[in-house]
Protein backbone atom coordinates (compact mmCIF):
# COMPACT_ATOMS: atom_id res chain seq x y z
CA UNK A 1 0.00 0.00 0.00
CA UNK A 2 1.31 3.42 -0.98
CA UNK A 3 1.00 6.44 1.26
CA UNK A 4 -1.36 9.13 0.08
CA UNK A 5 0.27 12.54 0.08
CA UNK A 6 -1.60 15.63 -1.08
CA UNK A 7 0.65 17.81 1.06
CA UNK A 8 -2.04 18.45 3.66
CA UNK A 9 -1.15 17.86 7.29
CA UNK A 10 -4.50 16.34 8.18
CA UNK A 11 -3.24 15.07 11.52
CA UNK A 12 -2.52 18.64 12.64
CA UNK A 13 -6.05 19.66 11.60
CA UNK A 14 -7.60 16.74 13.44
CA UNK A 15 -5.51 17.53 16.51
CA UNK A 16 -6.65 21.15 16.34
CA UNK A 17 -10.26 20.01 16.08
CA UNK A 18 -9.83 17.91 19.19
CA UNK A 19 -8.04 20.67 21.12
CA UNK A 20 -10.52 23.41 20.19
CA UNK A 21 -13.55 21.31 21.09
CA UNK A 22 -13.11 22.27 24.72
CA UNK A 23 -11.48 25.66 24.08
CA UNK A 24 -13.93 27.70 21.99
CA UNK A 25 -12.17 30.97 22.92
CA UNK A 26 -8.97 29.90 21.19
CA UNK A 27 -11.01 29.20 18.06
CA UNK A 28 -11.97 32.86 17.65
CA UNK A 29 -10.02 34.38 14.77
CA UNK A 30 -10.05 37.90 13.34
CA UNK A 31 -8.87 38.32 9.76
CA UNK A 32 -7.77 41.80 8.74
CA UNK A 33 -7.03 43.81 5.64
CA UNK A 34 -6.06 47.45 5.29
CA UNK A 35 -6.87 49.33 2.15
CA UNK A 36 -5.66 52.60 0.63
CA UNK A 37 -7.18 54.57 -2.19
CA UNK A 38 -4.72 55.25 -5.02
CA UNK A 39 -6.50 57.14 -7.75
CA UNK A 40 -9.70 56.73 -9.67
CA UNK A 41 -11.20 53.36 -8.71
CA UNK A 42 -7.77 51.88 -8.03
CA UNK A 43 -6.97 50.83 -4.46
CA UNK A 44 -4.29 48.75 -2.77
CA UNK A 45 -5.13 46.33 0.00
CA UNK A 46 -2.49 44.82 2.26
CA UNK A 47 -2.78 41.73 4.40
CA UNK A 48 -0.29 40.41 6.91
CA UNK A 49 -1.53 40.20 10.50
CA UNK A 50 -4.44 38.38 12.01
CA UNK A 51 -5.57 37.23 15.45
CA UNK A 52 -6.15 33.63 16.47
CA UNK A 53 -5.41 30.95 19.08
CA UNK A 54 -5.56 33.69 21.69
CA UNK A 55 -2.82 35.93 20.28
CA UNK A 56 -1.62 38.07 17.41
CA UNK A 57 -0.38 36.08 14.44
CA UNK A 58 1.38 37.00 11.26
CA UNK A 59 1.73 35.64 7.74
CA UNK A 60 5.34 34.98 6.63
CA UNK A 61 5.17 38.06 4.41
CA UNK A 62 2.79 40.85 3.60
CA UNK A 63 0.67 40.39 0.46
CA UNK A 64 -0.51 43.36 -1.55
CA UNK A 65 -3.60 43.25 -3.75
CA UNK A 66 -4.42 45.81 -6.39
CA UNK A 67 -8.04 46.29 -7.28
CA UNK A 68 -9.28 48.41 -10.14
CA UNK A 69 -11.72 48.10 -13.01
CA UNK A 70 -11.06 47.24 -16.67
CA UNK A 71 -11.02 49.60 -19.60
CA UNK A 72 -14.65 48.86 -20.46
CA UNK A 73 -15.49 50.57 -17.16
CA UNK A 74 -13.37 53.54 -18.27
CA UNK A 75 -10.75 52.67 -15.66
CA UNK A 76 -7.01 51.98 -15.81
CA UNK A 77 -7.11 48.28 -15.03
CA UNK A 78 -4.35 48.26 -12.43
CA UNK A 79 -5.80 45.09 -10.97
CA UNK A 80 -8.83 42.81 -10.96
CA UNK A 81 -12.26 44.11 -9.98
CA UNK A 82 -13.29 43.68 -6.33
CA UNK A 83 -16.03 41.20 -7.17
CA UNK A 84 -13.47 39.01 -8.95
CA UNK A 85 -11.68 38.68 -5.60
CA UNK A 86 -14.77 36.78 -4.44
CA UNK A 87 -14.10 34.25 -7.21
CA UNK A 88 -10.48 33.96 -6.03
CA UNK A 89 -11.71 33.34 -2.49
CA UNK A 90 -14.32 30.78 -3.49
CA UNK A 91 -12.09 28.80 -5.85
CA UNK A 92 -9.14 28.69 -3.48
CA UNK A 93 -11.29 27.78 -0.48
CA UNK A 94 -13.07 24.92 -2.27
CA UNK A 95 -9.76 23.67 -3.71
CA UNK A 96 -8.17 23.65 -0.26
CA UNK A 97 -11.20 21.73 0.96
CA UNK A 98 -10.92 19.14 -1.81
CA UNK A 99 -7.25 18.54 -0.96
CA UNK A 100 -7.90 18.27 2.77
CA UNK A 101 -10.90 15.97 2.46
CA UNK A 102 -9.03 13.81 -0.06
CA UNK A 103 -6.07 13.49 2.31
CA UNK A 104 -8.39 12.60 5.18
CA UNK A 105 -10.16 9.98 3.05
CA UNK A 106 -6.92 8.50 1.72
CA UNK A 107 -7.46 9.65 -1.87
CA UNK A 108 -4.36 10.58 -3.91
CA UNK A 109 -4.96 13.63 -6.09
CA UNK A 110 -3.06 14.09 -9.36
CA UNK A 111 -4.68 17.32 -10.54
CA UNK A 112 -7.48 19.60 -9.42
CA UNK A 113 -8.62 22.30 -11.80
CA UNK A 114 -11.64 24.51 -11.46
CA UNK A 115 -13.30 27.34 -13.26
CA UNK A 116 -15.56 29.78 -11.48
CA UNK A 117 -18.09 31.93 -13.25
CA UNK A 118 -20.14 34.66 -11.59
CA UNK A 119 -23.17 35.98 -13.47
CA UNK A 120 -23.45 39.69 -12.83
CA UNK A 121 -26.03 42.16 -14.11
CA UNK A 122 -24.23 45.49 -13.80
CA UNK A 123 -27.47 47.48 -14.12
CA UNK A 124 -27.64 47.05 -10.34
CA UNK A 125 -24.39 48.86 -9.48
CA UNK A 126 -25.04 51.50 -12.15
CA UNK A 127 -28.46 52.25 -10.68
CA UNK A 128 -30.21 51.56 -14.00
CA UNK A 129 -32.89 49.35 -12.47
CA UNK A 130 -33.58 49.16 -8.73
CA UNK A 131 -34.97 45.62 -9.08
CA UNK A 132 -31.54 44.32 -10.14
CA UNK A 133 -29.26 43.38 -7.26
CA UNK A 134 -25.69 44.68 -7.01
CA UNK A 135 -24.03 41.33 -6.46
CA UNK A 136 -23.88 38.07 -8.37
CA UNK A 137 -27.12 36.52 -9.60
CA UNK A 138 -25.54 33.13 -9.82
CA UNK A 139 -22.14 31.56 -9.31
CA UNK A 140 -21.05 28.35 -10.98
CA UNK A 141 -17.94 26.36 -10.10
CA UNK A 142 -16.84 23.45 -12.28
CA UNK A 143 -14.16 21.07 -11.03
CA UNK A 144 -12.05 18.74 -13.15
CA UNK A 145 -10.27 16.30 -10.86
CA UNK A 146 -7.85 13.51 -11.63
CA UNK A 147 -7.46 11.22 -8.63
CA UNK A 148 -7.25 7.60 -7.55
CA UNK A 149 -10.97 7.49 -6.86
CA UNK A 150 -14.33 6.70 -8.45
CA UNK A 151 -16.52 9.41 -9.95
CA UNK A 152 -18.82 9.04 -6.94
CA UNK A 153 -15.93 9.51 -4.49
CA UNK A 154 -14.78 12.60 -6.38
CA UNK A 155 -18.28 14.07 -6.27
CA UNK A 156 -18.36 13.38 -2.54
CA UNK A 157 -15.03 15.24 -2.12
CA UNK A 158 -16.43 18.29 -3.85
CA UNK A 159 -19.70 18.14 -1.88
CA UNK A 160 -17.87 17.79 1.44
CA UNK A 161 -15.52 20.65 0.59
CA UNK A 162 -18.57 22.93 0.13
CA UNK A 163 -19.99 21.73 3.42
CA UNK A 164 -16.85 22.85 5.26
CA UNK A 165 -15.99 25.95 3.22
CA UNK A 166 -15.79 29.36 4.90
CA UNK A 167 -16.15 31.26 1.63
CA UNK A 168 -18.99 29.08 0.32
CA UNK A 169 -20.84 29.81 3.56
CA UNK A 170 -20.04 33.52 3.43
CA UNK A 171 -21.38 33.75 -0.14
CA UNK A 172 -24.49 31.60 0.29
CA UNK A 173 -25.66 32.87 3.69
CA UNK A 174 -26.35 36.39 4.92
CA UNK A 175 -23.71 38.01 7.14
CA UNK A 176 -24.06 41.15 9.24
CA UNK A 177 -21.73 43.81 7.86
CA UNK A 178 -21.09 47.10 9.66
CA UNK A 179 -19.28 49.89 7.84
CA UNK A 180 -18.31 52.81 10.08
CA UNK A 181 -16.39 56.03 9.68
CA UNK A 182 -13.55 56.42 12.17
CA UNK B 1 -41.77 3.25 37.02
CA UNK B 2 -42.81 6.86 37.16
CA UNK B 3 -45.01 8.25 34.36
CA UNK B 4 -45.95 11.93 34.40
CA UNK B 5 -49.28 11.23 32.64
CA UNK B 6 -50.75 7.97 31.38
CA UNK B 7 -49.00 4.99 29.83
CA UNK B 8 -47.80 6.02 26.34
CA UNK B 9 -48.24 9.66 27.31
CA UNK B 10 -46.12 11.34 24.65
CA UNK B 11 -47.74 9.19 21.93
CA UNK B 12 -51.13 10.41 23.17
CA UNK B 13 -50.41 14.10 23.57
CA UNK B 14 -47.36 15.12 21.57
CA UNK B 15 -48.11 13.75 18.10
CA UNK B 16 -50.21 14.99 15.17
CA UNK B 17 -53.33 13.07 14.16
CA UNK B 18 -52.20 11.41 10.94
CA UNK B 19 -48.77 10.29 12.17
CA UNK B 20 -47.84 6.65 11.74
CA UNK B 21 -44.62 4.97 12.84
CA UNK B 22 -41.79 4.99 10.30
CA UNK B 23 -40.89 1.39 11.19
CA UNK B 24 -42.98 -1.46 9.74
CA UNK B 25 -45.19 -3.40 12.17
CA UNK B 26 -42.96 -6.47 12.27
CA UNK B 27 -40.20 -4.27 13.70
CA UNK B 28 -42.45 -3.12 16.54
CA UNK B 29 -41.32 -5.60 19.14
CA UNK B 30 -40.75 -5.26 22.82
CA UNK B 31 -39.43 -7.96 25.15
CA UNK B 32 -42.11 -10.67 25.13
CA UNK B 33 -44.50 -8.76 22.88
CA UNK B 34 -44.37 -8.99 19.09
CA UNK B 35 -46.78 -7.56 16.54
CA UNK B 36 -49.33 -10.30 15.85
CA UNK B 37 -51.80 -8.47 13.62
CA UNK B 38 -52.61 -9.11 9.95
CA UNK B 39 -50.47 -6.37 8.36
CA UNK B 40 -46.83 -7.11 9.09
CA UNK B 41 -45.60 -4.55 6.53
CA UNK B 42 -47.92 -1.74 7.62
CA UNK B 43 -47.15 1.17 9.92
CA UNK B 44 -48.93 1.71 13.24
CA UNK B 45 -51.20 4.70 13.70
CA UNK B 46 -50.86 6.55 17.00
CA UNK B 47 -53.99 4.77 18.29
CA UNK B 48 -52.31 1.43 17.52
CA UNK B 49 -49.02 2.50 19.13
CA UNK B 50 -50.86 3.48 22.30
CA UNK B 51 -52.70 0.14 22.39
CA UNK B 52 -49.42 -1.71 21.77
CA UNK B 53 -47.65 0.04 24.65
CA UNK B 54 -50.67 -0.40 26.93
CA UNK B 55 -50.58 -4.12 26.14
CA UNK B 56 -46.88 -4.20 26.97
CA UNK B 57 -47.52 -2.50 30.31
CA UNK B 58 -50.05 -5.23 31.08
CA UNK B 59 -48.03 -8.17 29.71
CA UNK B 60 -44.83 -7.11 31.47
CA UNK B 61 -46.76 -6.23 34.63
CA UNK B 62 -44.67 -3.09 34.85
CA UNK B 63 -45.22 -1.32 38.19
CA UNK B 64 -46.23 1.97 36.60
CA UNK B 65 -47.17 4.88 38.82
CA UNK B 66 -49.11 7.15 36.48
CA UNK B 67 -49.73 10.86 36.99
CA UNK B 68 -46.44 11.11 38.85
CA UNK B 69 -44.20 13.85 37.53
CA UNK B 70 -40.57 13.99 38.55
CA UNK B 71 -39.84 17.54 39.69
CA UNK B 72 -36.20 17.06 40.60
CA UNK B 73 -33.54 14.42 40.97
CA UNK B 74 -30.41 14.93 43.05
CA UNK B 75 -27.59 12.84 44.38
CA UNK B 76 -27.58 12.00 48.10
CA UNK B 77 -25.50 9.72 50.24
CA UNK B 78 -26.04 6.16 49.00
CA UNK B 79 -28.17 7.02 45.99
CA UNK B 80 -30.67 9.56 44.70
CA UNK B 81 -33.46 11.69 46.02
CA UNK B 82 -36.45 12.52 43.84
CA UNK B 83 -39.11 15.10 44.36
CA UNK B 84 -42.28 14.05 42.54
CA UNK B 85 -45.84 15.29 42.31
CA UNK B 86 -46.67 12.19 44.37
CA UNK B 87 -44.16 12.97 47.12
CA UNK B 88 -40.46 12.31 47.68
CA UNK B 89 -38.75 9.07 46.72
CA UNK B 90 -35.31 7.82 47.73
CA UNK B 91 -33.58 5.15 45.71
CA UNK B 92 -30.19 3.63 45.05
CA UNK B 93 -30.30 3.69 41.26
CA UNK B 94 -32.23 5.57 38.60
CA UNK B 95 -32.84 4.85 34.93
CA UNK B 96 -33.67 7.97 32.93
CA UNK B 97 -36.03 6.92 30.15
CA UNK B 98 -37.58 10.26 29.33
CA UNK B 99 -36.60 10.20 25.67
CA UNK B 100 -34.87 12.54 23.25
CA UNK B 101 -37.84 14.52 21.98
CA UNK B 102 -39.35 16.32 24.98
CA UNK B 103 -39.19 19.85 23.61
CA UNK B 104 -39.34 21.14 20.03
CA UNK B 105 -36.23 23.13 19.14
CA UNK B 106 -37.00 26.47 17.53
CA UNK B 107 -34.24 28.76 16.25
CA UNK B 108 -33.97 32.21 17.83
CA UNK B 109 -34.94 33.92 14.55
CA UNK B 110 -38.53 33.10 15.55
CA UNK B 111 -38.48 36.38 17.50
CA UNK B 112 -38.03 38.37 14.29
CA UNK B 113 -41.10 36.84 12.60
CA UNK B 114 -43.85 39.45 12.02
CA UNK B 115 -46.86 39.15 14.37
CA UNK B 116 -49.18 38.62 11.39
CA UNK B 117 -47.63 35.17 10.86
CA UNK B 118 -48.81 32.29 13.08
CA UNK B 119 -45.96 30.12 14.39
CA UNK B 120 -46.39 26.45 15.30
CA UNK B 121 -44.16 23.64 16.50
CA UNK B 122 -44.97 20.00 15.74
CA UNK B 123 -46.29 19.74 19.33
CA UNK B 124 -48.90 22.43 18.56
CA UNK B 125 -49.86 20.94 15.21
CA UNK B 126 -52.74 18.43 15.02
CA UNK B 127 -54.24 18.65 11.52
CA UNK B 128 -54.27 21.17 8.64
CA UNK B 129 -57.66 22.78 9.41
CA UNK B 130 -56.28 24.28 12.60
CA UNK B 131 -54.02 26.57 10.54
CA UNK B 132 -55.16 29.88 9.06
CA UNK B 133 -55.97 29.71 5.35
CA UNK B 134 -53.09 30.62 3.08
CA UNK B 135 -49.47 29.74 2.56
CA UNK B 136 -47.24 27.84 4.96
CA UNK B 137 -43.47 27.93 5.38
CA UNK B 138 -42.27 24.64 6.83
CA UNK B 139 -38.73 24.96 8.19
CA UNK B 140 -36.87 21.65 8.27
CA UNK B 141 -36.94 18.67 5.91
CA UNK B 142 -36.40 15.67 8.15
CA UNK B 143 -39.19 13.17 8.86
CA UNK B 144 -41.44 15.68 10.62
CA UNK B 145 -40.93 18.51 8.13
CA UNK B 146 -41.51 16.45 4.99
CA UNK B 147 -44.61 14.81 6.47
CA UNK B 148 -46.18 18.09 7.56
CA UNK B 149 -45.25 19.80 4.26
CA UNK B 150 -46.92 16.93 2.41
CA UNK B 151 -50.09 16.99 4.51
CA UNK B 152 -50.41 20.78 4.34
CA UNK B 153 -49.89 20.77 0.57
CA UNK B 154 -52.59 18.10 0.20
CA UNK B 155 -54.94 20.35 2.18
CA UNK B 156 -54.69 22.78 -0.74
CA UNK B 157 -52.29 25.28 0.82
CA UNK B 158 -49.25 26.71 -0.96
CA UNK B 159 -46.25 25.29 0.88
CA UNK B 160 -42.62 26.43 0.88
CA UNK B 161 -40.19 23.96 2.47
CA UNK B 162 -36.85 25.20 3.80
CA UNK B 163 -34.29 22.41 3.38
CA UNK B 164 -31.01 22.05 5.25
CA UNK B 165 -28.93 18.89 5.60
CA UNK B 166 -31.20 15.88 5.38
CA UNK B 167 -31.30 12.11 4.91
CA UNK B 168 -32.97 10.89 1.71
CA UNK B 169 -34.41 7.38 1.72
CA UNK B 170 -36.81 5.55 -0.60
CA UNK B 171 -39.64 3.82 1.27
CA UNK B 172 -38.90 0.52 -0.46
CA UNK B 173 -35.78 -0.83 -2.14
CA UNK B 174 -35.67 -3.93 -4.38
CA UNK B 175 -39.25 -4.66 -3.27
CA UNK B 176 -38.61 -4.53 0.46
CA UNK B 177 -39.00 -1.86 3.10
CA UNK B 178 -35.82 0.22 3.30
CA UNK B 179 -35.79 -0.40 7.07
CA UNK B 180 -35.82 -4.15 6.39
CA UNK B 181 -32.46 -3.56 4.67
CA UNK B 182 -31.12 -1.48 7.55
CA UNK B 183 -32.05 -4.28 9.92
CA UNK B 184 -30.95 -7.23 7.79
CA UNK B 185 -27.61 -5.98 6.48
CA UNK B 186 -26.32 -5.06 9.92
CA UNK B 187 -26.24 -1.25 9.70
CA UNK B 188 -28.31 -1.03 12.89
CA UNK B 189 -25.99 -3.43 14.74
CA UNK B 190 -23.11 -0.97 14.65
CA UNK B 191 -22.09 -0.26 18.25
CA UNK B 192 -21.63 3.17 19.81
CA UNK B 193 -17.92 2.49 20.27
CA UNK B 194 -17.51 1.51 16.59
CA UNK B 195 -18.97 4.71 15.16
CA UNK B 196 -16.40 7.21 13.78
CA UNK B 197 -18.02 10.37 15.04
CA UNK B 198 -20.50 9.32 17.71
CA UNK B 199 -21.54 12.84 18.53
CA UNK B 200 -22.49 13.47 14.94
CA UNK B 201 -24.15 10.09 14.48
CA UNK B 202 -26.35 10.74 17.51
CA UNK B 203 -27.44 14.04 15.99
CA UNK B 204 -28.22 12.53 12.57
CA UNK B 205 -31.48 14.01 11.25
CA UNK B 206 -34.38 11.56 10.99
CA UNK B 207 -34.78 10.21 7.46
CA UNK B 208 -37.29 11.54 4.93
CA UNK B 209 -39.81 8.74 5.44
CA UNK B 210 -43.55 8.42 5.97
CA UNK B 211 -45.56 5.36 6.98
CA UNK B 212 -48.52 5.02 4.62
CA UNK B 213 -50.59 2.00 3.55
CA UNK B 214 -49.35 2.37 -0.05
CA UNK B 215 -45.73 2.53 1.16
CA UNK B 216 -44.97 5.66 -0.82
CA UNK B 217 -41.63 7.47 -0.90
CA UNK B 218 -41.67 11.01 0.48
CA UNK B 219 -38.40 12.54 -0.68
CA UNK B 220 -37.87 16.05 -2.08
CA UNK B 221 -38.78 14.90 -5.61
CA UNK B 222 -42.14 13.62 -4.34
CA UNK B 223 -42.77 16.90 -2.57
CA UNK B 224 -41.80 18.97 -5.63
CA UNK B 225 -44.13 16.86 -7.77
CA UNK B 226 -47.03 17.66 -5.43
CA UNK B 227 -46.28 21.38 -5.74
CA UNK B 228 -44.19 22.07 -2.65
CA UNK B 229 -41.61 24.81 -3.36
CA UNK B 230 -38.12 23.99 -2.10
CA UNK B 231 -35.81 26.68 -0.73
CA UNK B 232 -32.46 26.54 1.09
CA UNK B 233 -31.85 26.42 4.81
CA UNK B 234 -33.38 29.36 6.70
CA UNK B 235 -30.31 31.50 7.27
CA UNK B 236 -31.85 34.55 8.88
CA UNK B 237 -34.68 37.06 9.03
CA UNK B 238 -34.17 40.70 8.13
CA UNK B 239 -36.82 43.44 7.85
CA UNK B 240 -39.61 40.87 7.80
CA UNK B 241 -37.92 38.85 5.09
CA UNK B 242 -36.88 35.25 5.50
CA UNK B 243 -33.44 34.73 3.96
CA UNK B 244 -32.54 31.29 2.66
CA UNK B 245 -29.12 29.81 2.02
CA UNK B 246 -27.91 29.60 -1.56
CA UNK B 247 -26.37 26.21 -0.74
CA UNK B 248 -29.49 24.09 -1.42
CA UNK B 249 -27.85 22.32 -4.35
CA UNK B 250 -25.03 21.08 -2.13
CA UNK B 251 -27.18 19.69 0.70
CA UNK B 252 -29.18 17.86 -1.95
CA UNK B 253 -25.99 16.52 -3.56
CA UNK B 254 -24.72 15.34 -0.17
CA UNK B 255 -27.99 13.48 0.50
CA UNK B 256 -28.02 11.89 -2.97
CA UNK B 257 -24.41 10.72 -2.59
CA UNK B 258 -25.08 9.36 0.91
CA UNK B 259 -28.12 7.46 -0.35
CA UNK B 260 -26.06 5.87 -3.14
CA UNK B 261 -23.40 4.78 -0.62
CA UNK B 262 -26.09 3.22 1.59
CA UNK B 263 -27.57 1.37 -1.41
CA UNK B 264 -24.05 0.16 -2.29
CA UNK B 265 -23.88 -1.31 1.23
CA UNK B 266 -27.23 -3.04 0.75
CA UNK B 267 -26.24 -4.43 -2.67
CA UNK B 268 -22.90 -5.67 -1.42
CA UNK B 269 -24.60 -7.49 1.45
CA UNK B 270 -27.31 -8.83 -0.91
CA UNK B 271 -24.57 -10.17 -3.19
CA UNK B 272 -22.94 -12.15 -0.40
CA UNK B 273 -26.19 -13.53 1.02
CA UNK B 274 -28.07 -14.22 -2.22
CA UNK B 275 -31.05 -11.93 -1.68
CA UNK B 276 -33.07 -11.83 -4.90
CA UNK B 277 -33.65 -8.74 -7.00
CA UNK B 278 -31.36 -6.36 -8.85
CA UNK B 279 -29.70 -3.13 -7.71
CA UNK B 280 -31.69 0.04 -8.32
CA UNK B 281 -30.44 3.62 -8.39
CA UNK B 282 -32.65 6.66 -8.07
CA UNK B 283 -32.15 9.73 -10.24
CA UNK B 284 -30.51 12.73 -8.58
CA UNK B 285 -32.96 15.00 -6.78
CA UNK B 286 -34.40 17.56 -9.21
CA UNK B 287 -34.21 21.22 -8.29
CA UNK B 288 -35.45 24.36 -9.99
CA UNK B 289 -32.68 26.29 -11.77
CA UNK B 290 -32.59 28.79 -8.96
CA UNK B 291 -34.42 28.57 -5.67
CA UNK B 292 -35.83 31.68 -4.04
CA UNK B 293 -33.37 33.31 -1.62
CA UNK B 294 -35.90 35.60 0.09
CA UNK B 295 -39.51 35.46 1.16
CA UNK B 296 -41.32 38.58 2.36
CA UNK B 297 -43.29 37.51 5.41
CA UNK B 298 -45.18 40.81 5.63
CA UNK B 299 -47.06 40.43 2.35
CA UNK B 300 -49.57 37.78 3.39
CA UNK B 301 -48.24 35.06 1.08
CA UNK B 302 -47.15 33.07 4.14
CA UNK B 303 -49.68 32.96 6.98
CA UNK B 304 -48.06 30.23 9.08
CA UNK B 305 -44.56 29.00 9.87
CA UNK B 306 -44.18 25.43 11.10
CA UNK B 307 -40.86 24.92 12.90
CA UNK B 308 -39.88 21.33 12.12
CA UNK B 309 -36.38 22.08 13.35
CA UNK B 310 -35.88 19.16 15.68
CA UNK B 311 -36.43 18.22 19.28
CA UNK B 312 -34.31 18.03 22.38
CA UNK B 313 -34.56 16.27 25.72
CA UNK B 314 -35.66 18.24 28.78
CA UNK B 315 -33.33 17.72 31.74
CA UNK B 316 -34.44 20.81 33.66
CA UNK B 317 -35.45 18.53 36.57
CA UNK B 318 -32.05 16.82 36.72
CA UNK B 319 -29.87 18.30 39.49
CA UNK B 320 -26.92 15.97 38.88
CA UNK B 321 -23.95 17.43 36.94
CA UNK B 322 -24.02 14.95 34.06
CA UNK B 323 -24.77 17.23 31.11
CA UNK B 324 -22.18 18.39 28.61
CA UNK B 325 -21.75 22.00 27.46
CA UNK B 326 -24.58 21.54 24.97
CA UNK B 327 -27.02 20.18 27.54
CA UNK B 328 -26.70 16.56 26.41
CA UNK B 329 -26.48 13.68 28.86
CA UNK B 330 -22.91 12.33 29.24
CA UNK B 331 -23.11 8.56 29.14
CA UNK B 332 -21.28 5.52 27.79
CA UNK B 333 -23.76 3.12 26.29
CA UNK B 334 -26.43 4.15 28.81
CA UNK B 335 -24.11 4.23 31.85
CA UNK B 336 -24.21 7.84 33.03
CA UNK B 337 -21.21 9.58 34.63
CA UNK B 338 -22.70 9.27 38.12
CA UNK B 339 -22.74 5.93 39.97
CA UNK B 340 -26.17 4.32 39.87
CA UNK B 341 -27.51 6.62 37.17
CA UNK B 342 -28.50 5.12 33.80
CA UNK B 343 -30.19 6.13 30.55
CA UNK B 344 -32.35 4.21 28.08
CA UNK B 345 -34.22 5.15 24.95
CA UNK B 346 -31.84 7.66 23.38
CA UNK B 347 -30.59 7.76 19.76
CA UNK B 348 -27.66 5.38 19.24
CA UNK B 349 -27.47 4.75 22.98
CA UNK B 350 -25.57 1.47 22.47
CA UNK B 351 -26.20 0.64 18.81
CA UNK B 352 -27.80 2.35 15.83
CA UNK B 353 -30.79 0.11 16.63
CA UNK B 354 -31.25 1.95 19.97
CA UNK B 355 -33.04 4.77 18.15
CA UNK B 356 -35.98 2.44 17.43
CA UNK B 357 -38.64 0.74 19.56
CA UNK B 358 -37.14 -2.71 19.02
CA UNK B 359 -33.69 -1.47 20.06
CA UNK B 360 -34.73 -1.39 23.70
CA UNK B 361 -34.50 -5.12 24.41
CA UNK B 362 -30.72 -5.49 24.09
CA UNK B 363 -30.07 -2.04 25.52
CA UNK B 364 -32.22 -2.67 28.59
CA UNK B 365 -30.52 -6.01 29.20
CA UNK B 366 -27.03 -4.47 29.07
CA UNK B 367 -27.93 -1.47 31.19
CA UNK B 368 -29.81 -3.55 33.77
CA UNK B 369 -26.83 -5.94 34.00
CA UNK B 370 -24.62 -3.01 34.86
CA UNK B 371 -27.20 -1.66 37.29
CA UNK B 372 -27.53 -5.02 39.04
CA UNK B 373 -23.74 -5.17 39.36
CA UNK B 374 -23.74 -1.70 40.88
CA UNK B 375 -26.36 -2.67 43.46
CA UNK B 376 -24.63 -5.95 44.30
CA UNK B 377 -21.25 -4.26 44.76
CA UNK B 378 -22.68 -1.92 47.31
CA UNK B 379 -24.46 -4.47 49.50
Amino acid sequence: MTTVDNGVNVQALLDARGALKDAPDAAQFTWRATSTWRNGVHSTTRIQNFFGLGQEQSHKTETVFDADHPAVFAAEDNGITPIEYLLVGLASCLTAGVASVAQNRGIQLRSVESTVEGQHDIRGILGVDSDVRNGFNDVKVTFTIDADASQQEIEALVAQSQKRSAVFDALTNPTNVTVAVA
Amino acid sequence: MLERGEVANSWRRERWESLRLLTPNWQSRLPGLHYDGPDRDGYMSMREVITFIERFATVSRAPVRTATEVLSLCRVDGGYQLATSGGPIRCRAVVIATGACNVPVVPSVREAVPDSVTQLTPFDYRWPDLLPDGGVLVVGASATGVQLADELRRSGRPVVLSVGEHVRLPRTYRGRDVLWWMDACGVWDQRHDEVDDLDRARRLPSPQLIGTPERRTLDLDALSASGVELVGRLAGLRDGRALFSGGLRNVVALADLKLDRLLDTFDEWAGTTGVDGAPERFPPTRLADSARLQLDLTRGEIRTIVWATGYRPDYSWLDVPVLDGKGRLRHHGGVVDSPGLYALGLPLLRRRRSTFIHGIEDDARAVVDHLAGHLAARL
